[in-house]
């Protein structure tokens, strides 16, 4: 029976010939995670079953990035419960102060997450590791204590669509601009408890960088994973780095999916996703007059190197709009080092910029960067709900980050192209 | 097991950011997340609400983050059961995970209104609405996650298992 790249993975993990969706079936998990927020309470739960020990040391992953460097006590109560759990298990990947970066963005550079793994997170960005063709869901706090005692989850094998992207990509427009097109078009439940297979010729040409915002923004369409098949990018990205022995899975030709969509990147303008919600988007060309108090630049979704070298391509020279405040979070220690390394950070400095260390922070209205009442943020983020990044009625705007840079430059969202001049 | 409640209705979309915002996310104590249910989508709603009451919602209710704190501040305020005509897929698994019922029904979402005294039977899956006498059939729960809640949710099934 042919199957999908999805169905063939977690068929594997759960030791059988071939899996159909509908079904239920339980499967091995490689890596299970857990950050400050959700791991607490697995681990209390952990506790409470009466378990003394992890399944294996190696693949529960716990990173406190959410409030970190701790906000206030509470957090940093939440903290030290992980601190003290990681030392008591001697977990291999727990990562802290200097070494802590944002879970999505650490856990493929580090070669922890390598491709054809089962990952479950506790944290619904998860769906990152996709990306380098692994399944990787989003789960609770609940779901992650039973896999950190048994090694186990179970999964209603998923439909799986395919979106096929032609064509080559407009000058501006990367791996952002094509989840927010596609959530746009399906809306943010188009893709309900399914699986999102990204395809074809401009996937191919895709960096691991933009595959990886992609992927992680498959949860803002309702997906239980998003995934593109590896290739020689995924190799390359992965050789350097994987710590365990991977594995390329592909759909099968004839493999079966729910529903098919192509469409033309040609015809893709960077994209800006409206409050509040991400299917709310807009063409830069229509977005007219949007005043913005801050940017931020970062997060799991947009805060890697090519993210910050693209800001810093138009940063340069030029000075952030008085009244505005830009925050440029590179999302891992070693993206921060590197950013530093080729004089990103000069540019940024000199463009007015705050330099935050890595932290999710404002993305989820944690701390570093709270908008207050009436504010309006555009954030390189993946969530522009009700209250997001502050108050209750302030506003965020989603867009990629060449368009966040000229926004923070000209004090409302613009396009690129408006900065740089040719 | 059955319960019978005033009918709270939300809309579509309604996200785990506006069910409890992260803001009180630094801590995992059900008393104080329930202080904050719903918040941001009615500030006033903990004040309104009785133990009992049933949220009554649209399509794609829970979605966003995976926070656990959204299912448990929604059980910890004495909601006793949420009705939608669809659940984001990580609140759903969360909410059988950690003993909150919960039901699909998008017939039963449409036609309930604010206010309305709502009986739902669990087991059976049937909600009747006594304001306006009518009765509806939710969606079937899969077999496993039925077992999952006679066992009492996951970690007790999981204890079952290593037992």
């Amino acid at each position: 029976m042919p199957m999908t790249i999805t169905e063939k993975i977690l068929a594997k993990h759960a030791g059988l010939k071939e899996v159909r969706p509908g079904q239920l079936i339980n499967a091995k998990v490689d890596i299970a995670l857990g950050n400050d927020i959700t791991a607490p309470i697995a681990i209390k739960e952990f506790h409470s079953a009466g378990a003394d020990k992890v399944f294996n040391k190696n693949k529960v992953v716990l990173v406190p990035d959410h409030f970190t460097p701790n906000k206030d006590i509470k957090s940093a109560e939440q903290c030290k419960i992980l601190r003290e759990f990681a030392q008591e298990q001697k977990l291999t990947h727990y990562f802290d102060g200097g070494d802590v970066g944002v879970e999505h963005a650490l856990l493929p550079e580090k070669g922890i997450v390598v491709p054809g793994d089962l990952v479950i997170g506790a944290d619904s960005h998860t769906c990152t590791y996709g990306a380098l063709g692994a399944f990787a869901t989003g789960v609770g706090s609940t779901d992650l204590a039973a896999a950190m005692v048994t090694g186990e989850a179970w999964f209603k094998v998923p439909e799986s669509m395919k979106f096929i992207f032609h064509g080559k990509l407009n000058k501006w427009v990367d791996g952002k601009d094509l989840i927010l097109y596609t959530i746009g078009d399906i809306g943010v439940d188009g893709a309900l408890y399914r699986a999102m297979e990204f395809c074809g010729p401009a996937i191919e040409r895709l960096s691991m960088d933009s595959r990886l915002s992609m992927c992680n923004m498959a949860i803002e369409a309702g997906a239980k994973n998003g995934i593109i098949a590896p290739d020689k990018t995924t190799k390359a990205y992965v050789d350097k780095r994987a710590e365990r022995p991977y594995k390329f899975y592909a759909s099968d030709e004839d493999a079966v999916y729910s529903d098919v969509r192509e469409y033309d990147c040609s015809k893709i303008e960077p994209q800006v996703a409206f409050p509040h919600l991400p299917e709310n988007t807009k063409n830069i060309s229509d977005v007219g007059n949007v005043k913005i108090d801050q940017v931020v630049i970062g997060s799991c979704t947009n805060g890697r190197l090519e993210d910050l070298r693209v800001a810093a391509k138009i940063l340069k020279g030029r000075k952030v709009a008085p009244y505005v405040r830009l925050i440029v979070i590179p999302a891992t220690p070693l993206i921060y080092r590197q950013a530093m390394k080729e004089g990103l950070f000069e540019i940024y400095l000199k463009a007015g910029a705050i330099i935050s260390p890595p932290t999710c922070g404002p993305c989820l209205g944690g701390h570093m960067g709270i908008l207050a009442e009436g504010e309006r943020a555009l954030a390189t983020t993946n969530r522009n709900f009700v209250g997001r990044m502050g108050h209750p009625k302030s506003e965020v705007y989603l867009a990629n980050p060449a368009i966040a840079a000229a926004t923070a430059v000209k004090g409302r969202i613009a396009h690129p192209d408006e900065v740089v001049r040719k | 097991m059955k319960f019978r409640g005033k009918a709270w209705k939300f809309g579509a979309d309604v996200d785990t950011d506006q069910i409890i915002p992260a803001r009180y996310l630094n801590t995992s104590d059900p008393k104080e997340l329930a202080k904050h249910c719903m918040e941001d989508a009615d500030p006033q709603f903990v004040n309104k609400m009785k133990p009992g009451d049933i949220i009554v919602a649209d399509k794609n209710f829970g979605c966003g983050s995976s926070r656990e704190h959204a299912p448990i501040s929604i059980k910890a305020a004495g909601i006793s059961c949420v009705i939608a005509k669809s659940f984001a897929r990580i609140f759903y698994r969360n909410s059988f995970n950690m003993g909150l019922p919960i039901l699909e029904c998008p017939e039963a979402a449409g036609a309930i209104s604010g206010g309305d005294e709502i009986e739902v039977d669990i087991d059976t899956g049937k909600i009747v609405n006594l304001t306006k006498n009518k009765a509806f059939n939710s969606q079937p729960i899969p077999s496993f996650m039925q077992e999952l809640i006679n066992t009492g949710g996951l970690m007790e099934w999981v204890k079952k298992k290593i037992g």
